[in-house]
């Protein structure tokens, strides 16, 4: 709240130097813009600038970081009645110190003796801290901005060269805004490594990539059996390639032969009409198709498995006709089919372009020859766009490895190292979900597990678009 | 001679014509296979659309009871209203409405509150609570019958099935037939599903809590993602130099769009949640992660809307003395506005309808209202179909059916504008 006072505040006396500065810069050339190096609001806004943004900085600091701060203040010094806890009960006993001080409810472990005097002593020294580093904070703002002012406001002079300037700021801007693309890397990378990292201290990567049993169940206590859990990852490894094939035999051969029909023989009313319906159907939500394939495909394909296999019983077949009967709602294939039909639209509109980008010269050619259409599309075209065509296919493939709702409702849970469409499945996405969703500790193997899945996923779908970017590269430059 | 050339050309134009009928056959096969394919997907969309709404539109149908009910003062205590049983006392007067009497034990009312909402209770202690008078009088309340006898009503329960096996008995069927057909429960549109938030109860859950929480999560994505998007995606255009760092920006970038979707969910766990300590499932946390998410695509559509700005424009604002920053911000930026607005809209509507980032974040907790702020708890429409689609309750499968509705409604709008604004001020140079 103060924050917001401060900020406010902050920007009411930028604004005020602003006019002050373009109006000293006028008074300068006696009210002539003419006579001054930039236009008057350039003068303004180099002064406002100086006094705004170190100021804003520290107090954004502040309030972002204030809270770290303070907790790792607390903790630096301790007496010995804190120093007798174990690393958890000290955590529990800081958090509540520091909801005490803010006036809020505190858990409800009981302190006695010292340990209530030292929380007591903890909460007041909370209090005592968070208001230093508040009203710190807040002296440094008015600091900065006062220096802000006495740094720039003298510099105003009619030959000063004020865009320059705050055209150097408004530079410094532009790269931290395109530096953060990168940070966001730098970010999904060093988390994803870091914890794995710790992973992998408890469990041997090579287990992990290599081990054919798959049950992260963590004991309660550390004494019971079974307390280590199996990390192999392999059936999930072997179902993820199981429903991302399903799912490209759904979408590849629908996805190029509309992206054939639209770009070789619609008319143009007809591809006006159909691309932007095949794009609703890439537009909706992933959810959504979860919801579709758990409580409509499933019980469908279901029932269909079952019929079958309720005739097959008894006659020749009754061993197949026994395993029919008995198919679940959540196999691999009802996943498979319902994310294909989502990549659908994904396949299509990326062959689209790439057809569309072969030179019409090659068409024109081949049917001067006599060739037919579809001789032209199956001996001309497609060989010309087949590099390209093979890249929207890596990139549907890199969608379907990371996809998550659809297999997180429909898919099962059970690592089973099968190929079997209609066995239940796991994949990755789902296992990173299922480990991290609910409170869980951050330091079992069991949720840093899911830091080790997720710097798999990552990987390989990086590798498939970079070889898939690369193709397309290659293939554009082909034909500029 | 003459026989024998003209009986080979004749063979020769023989076999050109099998031949042809032969292809001719493979080009309507071929295009045959083009047609069904662009069928076969229409097909999946019309099957996905249809269902949904099949399934959802009972959601839209409310069935609510209005009875007056005489709050007896033997039964209420005036020192102690909230202790009396107002969902009992309700049942009662259905009861002794419909002329049946109950037995010693409270067989009766207790099935009758077994279909009736506890909203009637709850509506009858807020009135009585607010106006102590009341007491000794008749008030009369409306609200809804429970979940189960709302699917009776629209025919999900049937009395076809045996009776140990659906949820409600014969008689409770009876007693809904009996107070539909006296008028005492009338249908209308269910205005609460879209008013209400979250609840145990189905029929007293909304998505009005979700609604505000993506609103407040977009926000924060669009107020992130778009300015940085915007002028990252400038700077890399009009400004930077081609040379080995923009290079791996822009791998860089083209990579990150590719990211699936759920390792934003561990970035954010790891770095916001753990590191930077942002309270957990705010919509503060989803719409920062979101944004990161969103970022590169924000960027790739505002390089191709500002590549499409012909260079002629600025040589001739640069040409009449402009600076670099000047001719940006006051000529290309302008102009490639509508292009950029589009791409950004079209990646919130992207934003909004994402969910597996949020699981990671512990979005997916119950959160029985609207979000307190930008750091309290709350949940957004997508993950609210998450959440009900996970209920054992089948009445929460409509709603869930009901919610996507509103999620699609929600998309559908963004799109349409996105499409309007590209109508309306795309410019052919």
């Amino acid at each position: 709240m103060l924050t917001w006072v401060a900020l406010l505040a902050l920007a009411l006396f930028s604004g005020a130097t602003f006019f002050a500065a373009r109006g000293k810069a006028l008074a300068a050339v006696g009210g002539r813009p003419l006579g001054l190096h930039s236009l008057p609001g350039y003068y303004g806004g180099y002064v406002a600038l100086w006094v705004a943004v170190p100021a804003a900085l520290i107090l954004l600091l502040a309030a972002g970081f204030g809270g770290s701060l303070e907790a790792g203040l607390l903790r630096s010094a301790e007496s010995s009645a804190i120093h007798a806890m174990d690393a958890q009960q000290k955590d529990v006993f800081y958090n509540d110190a520091i909801t005490l001080s803010q006036g809020g409810q505190p858990s409800e472990t009981i302190y006695e003796g010292p340990q209530k005097q030292a929380l007591v002593a903890a909460v007041s020294k909370a209090e005592h801290l968070r208001r230093q580093i508040t009203y710190g904070a807040l002296a440094a703002a008015v600091a900065l901005a006062l220096a802000g002012v006495a740094f720039a406001y003298p510099k105003i002079r009619p030959d000063f060269r004020a865009r320059n300037q705050v055209e150097t700021w408004i530079a410094g801007l532009f790269i931290l805004c395109s530096v953060t693309a990168v940070l966001t890397t730098i970010g999904i990378v060093g988390s994803l490594v870091w914890e794995s990292w710790r992973f992998f201290q408890s469990v041997s990567p090579i287990d992990f990539l290599f081990g054919l049993d798959w049950n992260p169940q963590i004991a309660m206590r550390s004494d019971q059996y079974a307390s280590s859990g199996a990390f192999g990852a392999v059936p999930l490894f072997i179902g993820t390639f199981l429903i991302m094939i399903i799912a490209m035999m759904v979408a590849a051969p629908v996805g190029l032969f509309s992206a054939i029909y639209l770009s070789e023989y619609a008319s143009p009313l007809a591809r006006s009409v159909v691309k932007p319906l095949l794009e609703i159907l890439a537009g909706v939500p992933t959810v959504v198709y979860g919801f579709f394939a758990a409580l409509t495909v499933g019980p469908l394909f279901r029932e269909f498995f079952n019929g079958i296999g309720g005739l097959l019983i008894g006659g020749g077949l009754d061993g197949l006709g026994q395993y029919l009967s008995q198919v679940q709602n959540q196999m691999a294939l009802v996943a498979g089919a319902v994310m294909g039909v989502m990549l659908i639209p994904f396949v299509s509109s990326l062959s689209d372009d790439i057809i569309n980008a072969v030179p019409q010269s090659l068409r024109d050619g081949s049917l001067a020859m006599g060739a037919t259409r579809s001789e032209t599309v199956k001996k001309v075209v497609l060989p010309a766009a087949l590099p390209g065509i093979m890249a929207a296919l890596l990139l549907a493939v890199s969608r379907a490895v990371g996809e998550t709702m659809i297999v997180t409702m429909a898919a099962g849970l059970q690592a089973k190292a099968t190929i079997n469409p209609l066995d239940t499945v796991t994949t990755v996405t789902v296992q990173i979900v299922t480990l991290l969703t609910g409170d869980q500790e951050f330091d079992s193997p069991k949720t840093l597990a899911a830091f080790g899945l997720g710097l798999t996923l990552f990987l390989v779908t990086l590798i498939l678009n970079i070889i898939a970017l690369r193709i397309v590269q290659k293939y554009r430059e082909q034909y500029d | 001679m003459t026989d024998a050339s003209m009986s080979t050309s004749a063979t020769l134009r023989q076999r050109v014509e099998a031949r042809l009928k032969v292809r001719h056959a493979q080009e309507r096969r071929f295009r045959a296979y083009g047609l069904a394919a662009i069928f076969v997907a229409l097909a999946f969309l019309t099957v996905l659309l249809g269902r949904i709404v099949s399934q959802g539109y009972t959601t839209f149908v409310e069935y609510s009871l209005t009875v007056p009910v005489y709050v007896d003062p033997a039964r209420v205590d005036r020192t102690d209203i909230s202790g009396a049983n107002f969902d009992l006392l309700i049942a009662d007067q259905v009861l002794a409405q419909m002329g049946i009497k109950d037995d010693d034990f409270g067989t009766q009312s207790s099935k009758m509150m077994d279909i009736l909402s506890n909203d009637l209770g709850f509506q009858l202690l807020q009135k009585v609570k607010g106006n102590p008078t009341l007491i000794g009088k008749t008030v009369s309340v409306t609200g809804p019958v429970r979940a189960d006898g709302a699917l009776y009503y629209k025919g999900e329960i049937k009395t076809s099935t045996p009776e140990d096996e659906r949820k409600l008995d014969n008689t409770q069927l009876q007693w809904l037939d009996k107070m539909k057909s006296t008028g005492m429960v009338s249908s209308g549109f269910n205005i609460g599903f879209l008013t209400k938030s979250d609840s145990t109860e189905p029929e007293q859950a909304g998505v009005w809590g979700a609604i505000v929480g993506s609103t407040m999560m977009l926000i924060v994505t669009a107020l992130l993602a778009v300015p940085i998007g915007v002028l990252a995606a400038t700077y890399l255009e009009e400004f930077a130099a081609k040379n080995r760092w923009t290079d791996i920006i822009e791998v860089n970038i083209n990579n990150l769009a590719a990211v699936p979707s759920i390792v934003y969910g561990l970035l954010g766990l790891a770095v916001f949640i753990n590191w930077l300590h942002v309270p957990r499932s705010s919509p503060l946390l989803g719409g920062l992660v979101l944004a990161l998410m969103a970022l590169p695509t924000v960027i790739i559509a505002t390089r191709s809307a500002l590549k499409a700005v012909p260079p002629s424009i600025r040589e001739a604002a640069l040409g009449v003395g402009a600076s670099k920053t000047q001719t940006v911000f006051h000529h290309v930026l302008p102009l490639a506005m509508p292009g950029v607005m589009t791409g950004a809209i079209l990646s919130m509507a992207h934003a909004l309808g994402e969910t597996a980032p949020l699981l990671m974040i512990g979005m997916v907790s119950f959160v029985p209202g609207v979000p307190e702020g930008f750091t309290g708890a709350a949940t957004v429409l997508p993950v609210q179909v998450f959440i009900w689609e996970n209920a054992s309750e089948r009445a929460f499968h409509e709603r869930t059916a009901g919610a996507i509705m509103v999620l699609l409604v929600f998309m559908i709008v963004m799109n349409l504008a996105a499409i309007l604004l590209r109508r309306r001020f795309e410019r052919r140079w």
